[in-house]
């Protein structure tokens, strides 16, 4: 629409009166020039202030209270840093931690392995490419709350699709909603499921800076099609590498809607035994079920604390990568 | 292309977002001289016609009813209270989640300023929402009562009577239950459970004690009170018997259980009657309902409340005390199953009357009449509701296997200790 130009530079028109106008669109200049570009980035800004910067620094103002839902005006006792003490002796937040960083590894390394080879596949030409390269999606736009109850009932226990054909293959039935290891790998299948395709696609995009030389060339020399995988797509997208595990890391971190879904009756406790309750999971039980504000500002804040340092980690592990390339 | 000097800008940009502004809050808002009541409540109360009716004798009220998901409704009542804004004008509150909205009574209306009558509901239903001022921050809509729903086909092949008397008579008290299903499981082949959950037999047994969770002044009793342990010790015992189906209760597995038959008695509330019946259609004439063992009990059960960030407050108490009057209650119990808290229809015979064709005519109304009115109140504290599932966690660990019973209730004090300190 509209594009700013420089205004025209006004050289004549030098008496005494217009003195006071000179200087209004001297700031006028001066605002269009240096002022301009921070209104144009302003709504991110406000809109950041508003929903991230504000609830981070509320939340930390709640962890230092002890605000209970039961306890009118509990809202102004303060604790000081009486959350975070009583959160590292916290056997259920270890618990939450171990569940969440073990579900993160066992769902992340497939699927970005599988996403890789998947994109790898699409890059070449063959028919109804787009179609393809659309239906990998697919998953990913399915409403969460969707497949977490379909999943629920494919694991279940009596009448679940998996435990039948596991049970016609001549394996006992197992309890996929109760024990560790089972309920960790089942949660696993879920998040490959659906976000294996997001994550080609982005690998797709960082493969169409590769030139097809390559390709060409290793056709010639007789590379078979893992040979081409490994020695110039992996490589070539070594950066992008890094973007999707920082962002697999945060929605790891922030893992939330499947284990829900996937607890029967939906209680946030993951599993009679806390098997597979995450952090997230644990917030909102400490919040919701228990009404434990404060307790649970001081693990969200424990969360954040740990996305940064998680965030931090990746970055000094993928400068080494970047170096070593 | 033009340019555009930046005050221009601005002043197109703000107005634009003025304009958006006043569609947004142009949105919703009722014709003119016409009072717009918002009822928010959980599942269906069976409001629907009387809503028309109610419209219909007062020109000039709209109502707009909102259902939300259980869990889902009283975390946006709370968020909103909270909030100090965004409320409707008729909160129901579900039996189990009064006792916590008690401790902001000072944020509802008290229903005696708009002349209800806490005596025209049973004692302890208006009990429950009677603040510490006396304040009645809740009408009694509807109770849950409690009874025993059974299968009367699993029975007859267990060798067990099938007629209702004979059945209550084969469990006066709980013991007699437990040994009752060790009976059904010696003579029953295959995987057929006696109950579906060792948690819903624990909620209905402690639901019978004089004193529950909380002692009256809000002091957690469940590591001191012999009745908690005995209840908790009753429901192991029935497990570790392979009585149960091991079934998370509401789970779609639990759904699946009604279909497959995999239990032969379940806790049975009056809703729960429809509960099964739209879970298990195929199952009609199979079920019988006889009295629950210790006689008496309630599961459930919902409250209306009026929010004092209500516009319209005098407007909303109003169509909840009409809600709620003993008319409509008779009338939504007789067509849609909804047990009344109205005391003076627990001596109407068009309730006690009532029959469930899809439980083999069994006499609802004077079964869960009869459970209701012979309840002992027990005290409810704000903690109650999350209480009992970490108990029901408890006996789920022992029913899989993964803990003995004593290491079980280790946990459980543990969590409730946990769930209880600030």
């Amino acid at each position: 629409m509209a594009v700013i130009a420089p205004p025209p530079v006004r050289t004549e028109r030098r008496e005494t009166a217009p003195v006071k106008a000179e200087r209004l669109s001297h700031l006028r200049r001066t605002f269009d020039v240096s002022g301009t570009p921070y209104l144009y980035i302003a709504p991110f800004f406000v809109v950041f202030a508003a929903f991230g910067l504000f609830p981070l620094l509320y939340t930390g103002w709640m962890a230092i209270t002890q605000w209970n839902r039961d306890i009118p005006g509990s809202e102004h006792t303060f604790v000081g840093l009486g959350n975070f003490v009583r959160l590292i002796h916290d056997d259920y937040f270890w618990n939450a931690l171990l569940n969440t960083v073990a579900i993160g590894v066992l769902s992340t390394v497939p699927q970005l392995l599988l996403a890789m080879w998947i994109a790898h596949l699409l890059h070449r030409r063959m028919r109804a490419r787009t179609l393809l390269r659309m239906g990998v999606l697919l998953p990913n736009i399915t409403s969460v709350a969707a497949v977490g109850l379909i999943f629920a009932q494919l694991f279940g226990r009596d009448f679940g699709l998996i435990n039948w054909v596991l049970s016609l293959v001549g394996l006992g039935k197992v309890d996929w909603q109760s024990g560790t290891w089972q309920s960790w790998l089942a949660l696993a299948v879920i998040l490959t499921w659906r976000w294996t395709g997001y994550n080609s696609l982005i690998y797709l995009a960082a493969l169409q800076a590769v030139s097809d030389d390559l390709y060409e060339a290793a056709d010639l020399d007789g590379a078979g099609q893992f040979r081409k995988f490994r020695t110039i797509t992996v490589p070539a997208l070594r950066p992008t590498i890094i973007f999707s595990v920082i962002m697999s890391t945060i929605g790891t971190i922030q893992l939330f809607t499947e284990p829900l879904m996937f607890n029967p009756g939906m209680s946030p406790t993951g599993g009679d035994s806390r098997e597979f309750q995450t952090l997230a999971m644990y917030v909102y039980e400490q919040f919701w079920t228990h009404g434990k504000y404060s307790y649970a500002a001081t693990v969200s804040w424990a969360m954040f604390m740990i996305i940064v340092l998680a965030v931090g980690v990746n970055y000094l592990l993928s400068r080494r990568i970047r170096s070593s390339a | 292309m033009r340019t555009r000097r930046p005050a221009t800008l601005i002043a197109l940009m703000l107005g634009c977002l003025a304009l958006v502004a006043t569609t947004v809050s142009a949105c919703g808002s009722a014709t003119p001289g016409q009072t717009q009541l918002v009822v928010e409540i959980f599942g269906d109360l069976g409001y629907h016609d009387l809503y028309t009716k109610y419209e219909q004798s007062h020109p000039g009220v709209k109502i707009v009813e909102h259902i939300v998901s259980y869990d889902d409704h009283h975390k946006n009542l709370q968020a909103h209270l909270l909030g100090g804004s965004g409320t409707g004008d008729i909160e129901a509150i579900d039996g189990g989640y009064i006792s916590q909205f008690k401790v902001m009574s000072d944020k509802f209306v008290d229903f005696r300023d708009y002349g209800a009558d806490p005596g025209q509901w049973l004692p302890w239903k208006s009990q429950q929402a009677t603040g510490p001022d006396g304040s009645l921050m809740g009408l009694g809509a509807d109770v849950g009562g409690l009874a025993m729903c059974y299968r009367r086909d699993l029975f007859a092949q267990a060798g067990l009577p099938t007629d209702r008397d004979q059945v209550a008579k084969l469990w006066p008290d709980w013991q007699s239950y437990i040994a009752t299903g060790k009976r059904f499981k010696a003579n029953t082949p295959g995987g057929v459970a006696w109950f579906d959950s060792g948690s819903n037999i624990f909620n209905a047994i402690i639901g019978q004690a004089p004193v529950g969770y909380t002692a009256p002044g809000n002091k957690v009793v469940v590591a001191d009170n012999p009745a908690v342990k005995n209840a908790f010790d009753l429901a192991v015992e029935a497990v570790q018997a392979g009585e149960s189906a091991k079934l998370a209760t509401f789970s779609q597995q639990w759904n699946a259980g009604f279909q497959r038959g995999s239990f032969a008695t379940v806790v049975c509330p009056a809703w729960m009657t429809d509960t099964i019946k739209q879970n298990a259609p195929q199952t009609s004439g199979k079920w019988d309902i006889a009295t629950i063992p210790g006689g008496s009990g309630n599961w459930g059960g919902s409250f209306l409340t009026v929010p004092k960030q209500s516009k319209h407050r005098k407007e909303a108490a109003e169509l909840a005390r009409f809600l709620t009057a003993p008319e409509q209650a008779s009338w939504i119990f007789r067509t849609q199953g909804h047990l009344p808290s109205q005391a003076a229809l627990y001596n109407d015979p068009a309730v006690l009357g009532n029959t469930n064709a899809f439980f083999n005519n069994a006499p609802t109304g004077r079964i869960f009449t009869g459970a209701a009115r012979t309840l002992r109140p027990q005290y409810q504290g704000p903690k109650d509701g999350d209480i009992g599932p970490l108990i029901g966690l408890g006996i789920t660990r022992v029913d899989k296997g993964k803990q003995q019973p004593g290491q079980a209730w280790d946990q459980v004090l543990k969590d409730v200790a946990n769930a209880t300190e600030p």
